[in-house]
């Protein structure tokens, strides 16, 4: 009857205490807000693991904490405690339980994953690009208009195909829930359908050296309608005829053209590469020891070949080494469509030039 | 004048110096065949580096004597093993001398794993305090990075010296065994853990590296020299995996006393055991993934990136084939402790002894079949993800056994009202690995995941696995056995001043990681945006750490205060069955001086006359 008394206590204990670490959990266990249709059954799935947390951890710490208080040894008493070696079918029930149970979540999650990876109707595609430590995009079914900021349409399944160029990169807002990894030398693919229109933030999940932290991009969900006309403004593009090859050049450095700016900064400060602030005509200290002049003949080799000459204290391979052809092919592009003849190299030494 | 002319003509400086000449020469080396071909060679030229690096691991061994009974087996010489202190030395000079008894081996695996865990918990409250507020304090984002990696792969070294430690020490007392089966392999598994971790450090010196400790192409590839040092370092730690294991696992199959059947064996022994055969079997491929890295980078071959037609993706097989299983290789031998603690405590028989033993084998053997699940997110297909995804599922069957198992022994048990320092410890132990266990299923569901992953729900997740499987068993281990290693008894009232700051403050941690994680908290970030709503929880992260950083200097501080005043224990404080306490502490040289032999079981309390093991009349000698 003892027994019988013990067990009773156990399961209301474990009840209350279930309940209650439950209802903790949407306190100092909270998700963010919900922001795509992704993100529904996975909360869901959230959800149902609280709950199996909440039980599990309960029932343990019931039974464990109940022991302690309840059984342990009366003043005076030297004798030991009952002499049971075990109970098989007390064994295979916690083998078998358990393992319907991870099963089953299992098969829920198999489900899941399903509903949220499948095809939809009506789906867009949009190019991510991740390099250290910026983000580009491109989309290929408005003309293939670039950014910087990822701008989507509210309530429709976006594909996003990734490329890393140099690292593993991950792409990871968290109000839509899922992330996936942008591996270099493969495609890799994401389906998102933003529910909530919002500003929203993308940070790189996947350690990618020394400014990871930084890595990061605007996401913005809004109607159909304020993405069209977002997608017309970007198609036009800037006027590159009617700047002067400063504000050229601070545009190329800027996220919106090469990204520069995740590792050269214009204030003094060094980050992964050396600052601009006053380096033109300055004497430049080289990693081998010797001194030059950061004149344009140098600039322009530190920008098209980054290898040839490595600055004091920082490292080789850092810099990317293939802008000489970005440039050219961007070079072509705006020459085809405004009919003018850029050097974008010529442009960022001379945006290089104004920053004394 | 004396103690310092000991400490200078130990084994240890002699190694260190030697590892020194051994860096200059492998460097010079090179240098001289690039001077032969006209080359100069700059200061801290990679290739020269990590030669140098390589050549010092041989030069330690060398110097510190490590080889030598070896070195005179291949010109024919016998050499027999030596016990003791260096002739006309105190016995502490052991401990810094090559010293083949198990025991000693045992206590330096013990003493230099509480260094790297300091020095790796260092590293961590440096980054902590770092994140206790937004924006950037006082690191920069490259000394950030080296100090979360150097963070992950010293304590890793440090957990597997404290596995040899407790593996080393306890399992041939536990079997009845004189020794390891080989005391010179013994020895050299520890010493080479010595210029492993040298090494390791040094690429902090040398520019750091910011890869974290897996060490993912193709950022490896691109990343400071000091990854360098890390891989080499990293992949000399791998000998010592390999070849203890192999010496345990020998062990325990050819050295057990008369009437020690398997299912005879103190539990301890089966968490070794299935420790073992990960360590034995696993520890190759990592070994290849960093041996590949290493000549990817430095050699220029190509196996890893994609510009050349190699695959990022093939490193992170090869790594986590290794890197799920060793998790546990940290936690069997730490469950195993809290299996053997509570009988004793509860005076009670383990519940269910053979499904124990049993479930640690199953975790090992699901744990290698389970690795792709740290990949969910690299692009897998998803007909590889889903079987991944139901084997990962699967850890939880044994791993609940475990639990049960304990919660059974307690159940009605005559557990102390006043608990002591060990069992605390092992109460400890059971909720934080029960935190660490009851979060790991919502990882293996891959929807779930996909928020989760790369998230510091991960960083509360696995620090509650190996503080639970782990930290807090060691602990217990430590002041469990403190009596029969040195003779006398810790301070009590430290000891539980000491779980009593890092339980709760642990706790506080774990959950706050996952909480920050939840949010959107992503790891090996220096930084992170106070939008997030997340500051502070980071503060009381941040304080959470603090306080577990010294509760353990308490410890220390007790572990050495009371190795000198307190007066002699008792043989057997704390009435256990197993042999090694029916011996004198501490033990002699040679463990049992008349054999003993097996005539019931382990954890037989509560049986009434019942014997575990006996003393059997000395054999005649035979030689
Ligand atoms: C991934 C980081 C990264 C990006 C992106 C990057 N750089 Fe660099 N850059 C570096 C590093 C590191 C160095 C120093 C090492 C060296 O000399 O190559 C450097 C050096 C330079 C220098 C020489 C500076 C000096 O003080 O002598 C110039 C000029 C330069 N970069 C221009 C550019 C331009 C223009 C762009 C964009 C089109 C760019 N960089 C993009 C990392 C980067
Ligand atoms: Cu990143
Ligand atoms: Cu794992």
């Amino acid at each position: 009857m003892g027994r019988f008394r013990h067990f009773i206590n156990i399961i209301i204990l474990v009840i209350l205490s279930t309940v209650a670490l439950r209802l903790l959990f949407d306190v100092i266990l909270a998700l963010p807000m919900a922001a795509s249709a992704e993100a529904r059954p996975i909360d869901h799935l959230f959800n149902g693991h609280f709950w199996m947390i909440s039980f599990l951890f309960s029932l343990i710490m019931v039974m464990m904490i109940y022991s302690i208080f309840v059984f342990r040894r009366a003043d005076g008493d030297e004798t030991d405690g009952p002499h049971i070696h075990g109970n098989s079918k007390l064994e295979i029930t916690w083998t078998v339980i358990p393992l319907m149970v991870v099963l089953g979540f299992g098969v829920w999650g198999a489900f899941t994953l399903n509903e949220i990876t499948r095809p939809k109707d009506g789906e867009m595609t949009v190019n991510v690009t991740g390099r250290q430590w910026s983000w580009s995009f491109k989309y290929p079914e408005q003309g293939d208009a670039a950014a910087a900021e990822l701008v989507l349409p509210v309530n429709r399944t976006i594909v996003l195909k990734m490329n890393a160029e140099d690292v593993i990169h991950s792409f990871w807002v968290p109000e839509f829930r899922v992330k996936q990894d942008l591996v270099p030398g493969r495609e890799t693919t994401l389906r998102i359908t933003p529910t909530e229109i919002g500003n929203y933030r993308l940070r790189c999940a996947e350690i990618c050296g020394q400014n990871h932290t930084t890595m990061e991009a605007d996401v913005k969900v809004v109607s159909a309608e304020d993405f069209q006309a977002w997608i017309e403004q970007k198609s036009a593009g800037p006027s590159f005829a009617d700047m002067t090859p400063e504000e050229r050049g601070a545009y190329w450095a800027s996220t919106e053209g090469f990204a520069c700016v995740a590792c050269h900064t214009t204030d003094g400060t060094p980050s992964a590469g050396p600052t601009w602030q006053g380096l033109y005509m300055h004497n430049v200290k080289l990693a081998d020891g010797s001194t030059t002049e950061a004149n344009d003949e140098y600039l322009h080799n530190s920008i098209i070949d980054p290898n040839l000459q490595i600055v004091d204290g920082f490292l080789p391979n850092v810099m990317p080494g293939n802008f000489g052809d970005r440039f050219a092919e961007r070079e072509q592009e705006v020459g085809a469509a405004e009919g003018i003849d850029l050097d974008i190299s010529a442009d960022l030494i001379a945006y290089i030039k104004s920053l004394q | 004048m004396r103690t310092l002319k000991i400490l200078l003509t130990s084994a240890l400086v002699k190694g260190l110096v030697g590892q020194a000449v051994g860096w200059a020469l492998g460097y010079s080396f090179v240098a001289l065949l690039r001077a032969l071909r006209g080359l100069p060679t700059p200061w801290l030229y990679e290739p020269a580096v990590a030669f140098g690096a390589i050549i010092s691991l041989l030069g330690f061994l060398v110097a510190a004597g490590v080889l030598a009974d070896w070195l005179r087996w291949i010109v024919g010489k016998k050499t027999e093993l030596k016990h003791g202190a260096p002739a006309g030395q105190p016995g502490w000079a052991r401990y810094i001398n090559v010293d083949t008894n198990h025991k000693v081996i045992g206590v330096q695996y013990a003493i230099t794993s509480i260094l790297l865990l300091l020095v790796g918990g260092y590293f961590a409250i440096v980054f902590r305090i770092e994140l206790a507020q937004p924006g950037m304090q006082w690191l920069t984002n490259d000394e950030f990075n080296t100090l979360f990696s150097a963070h992950g792969i010293v304590m890793i070294a440090g957990i597997l010296l404290g596995v040899g430690a407790m593996v080393n020490y306890l399992v041939p007392l536990m079997i009845g065994a004189p020794d390891m089966a080989f005391p010179r392999l013994n020895a050299f598994s520890y010493w080479v853990t010595i210029p492993s971790a040298v090494i390791i450090l040094m690429g902090m010196a040398v520019g750091g590296w910011d890869t974290g400790w897996v060490g993912y192409a193709t950022l490896s590839l691109k990343a400071p020299l000091g990854v360098v040092l890390f891989l080499l370092g990293f992949w000399m730690n791998g000998f010592s995996s390999i070849a203890s294991s192999l010496n345990m696992l020998v062990t325990v199959t050819t050295m057990r006393a008369k009437g020690m059947t398997l299912f005879r064996m103190p539990i301890v022994v089966w968490g070794s055991i299935a420790a073992s055969i990960i360590q034995l079997t696993a520890t190759q491929t990592v070994g290849v993934a960093l041996t590949l890295t290493v000549a990817e980078r430095v050699l220029g071959l190509n196996f890893f990136d994609p510009v050349g037609g190699g695959d990022p993706i093939l490193y992170q097989h090869l790594f986590w084939f290794y890197s799920h299983p060793v998790v546990y290789v940290f936690v069997l031998p730490g469950l195993g402790v809290i299996a053997e603690l509570l009988p004793v405590f509860a005076r009670k028989p383990l519940f269910g002894y053979r499904w124990v033993a049993l479930s640690s084998l199953g975790i090992a053997l699901v744990g290698f079949l389970v690795w792709a699940h740290h990949m969910f997110t690299s692009g897998m297909d998803d007909a590889l993800r889903v079987p991944f995804m139901f084997s990962t599922m699967l850890v939880a069957v044994p791993t609940g056994v475990k639990f049960f198992s304990w919660v059974a022994t307690m159940w009605e048990g005559k557990l102390p009202k006043n608990p002591p320092t060990p069992l605390l410890f092992v109460f400890g132990a059971i909720s934080i690995f029960l935190i660490g266990g009851v979060t790991g299923p919502i990882l293996g569901t891959i929807p779930t995941d996909l928020h989760l992953h790369d998230s510091y729900w991960i960083v509360g997740h696995f620090h509650a696995t190996m503080f639970g499987g782990y930290i807090f068993p060691f602990f217990a281990a430590l002041y469990y056995w403190y009596p029969k290693v040195t003779g006398r008894m810790y301070k009590e009232s430290l000891g539980k001043l000491h779980f009593w700051l890092m339980l709760p403050a642990f706790w506080v941690m774990s959950i706050g990681q996952m909480s920050v994680g939840l949010l959107g908290m992503r790891r090996r970030v220096a930084d992170y945006d106070p939008a997030l709503g997340i500051t502070t929880t980071h503060i009381l992260i941040t304080l959470a750490a603090l306080v577990i950083g010294w509760s353990v200097l308490i410890m220390i501080y007790n572990f050495i205060a009371s190795a000198r005043t307190e007066p002699a224990a008792d043989t057997n404080p704390w009435g256990s069955r197993s042999p090694e306490w029916q011996i004198p502490s501490p033990i002699p040289e040679f463990n049992y001086v008349t054999p003993i032999e097996v005539v019931g079981e382990p954890y037989d309390y509560g049986l009434a006359g019942s014997v575990y093991t006996r003393t059997i009349a000395p054999a005649p000698s035979g030689d």
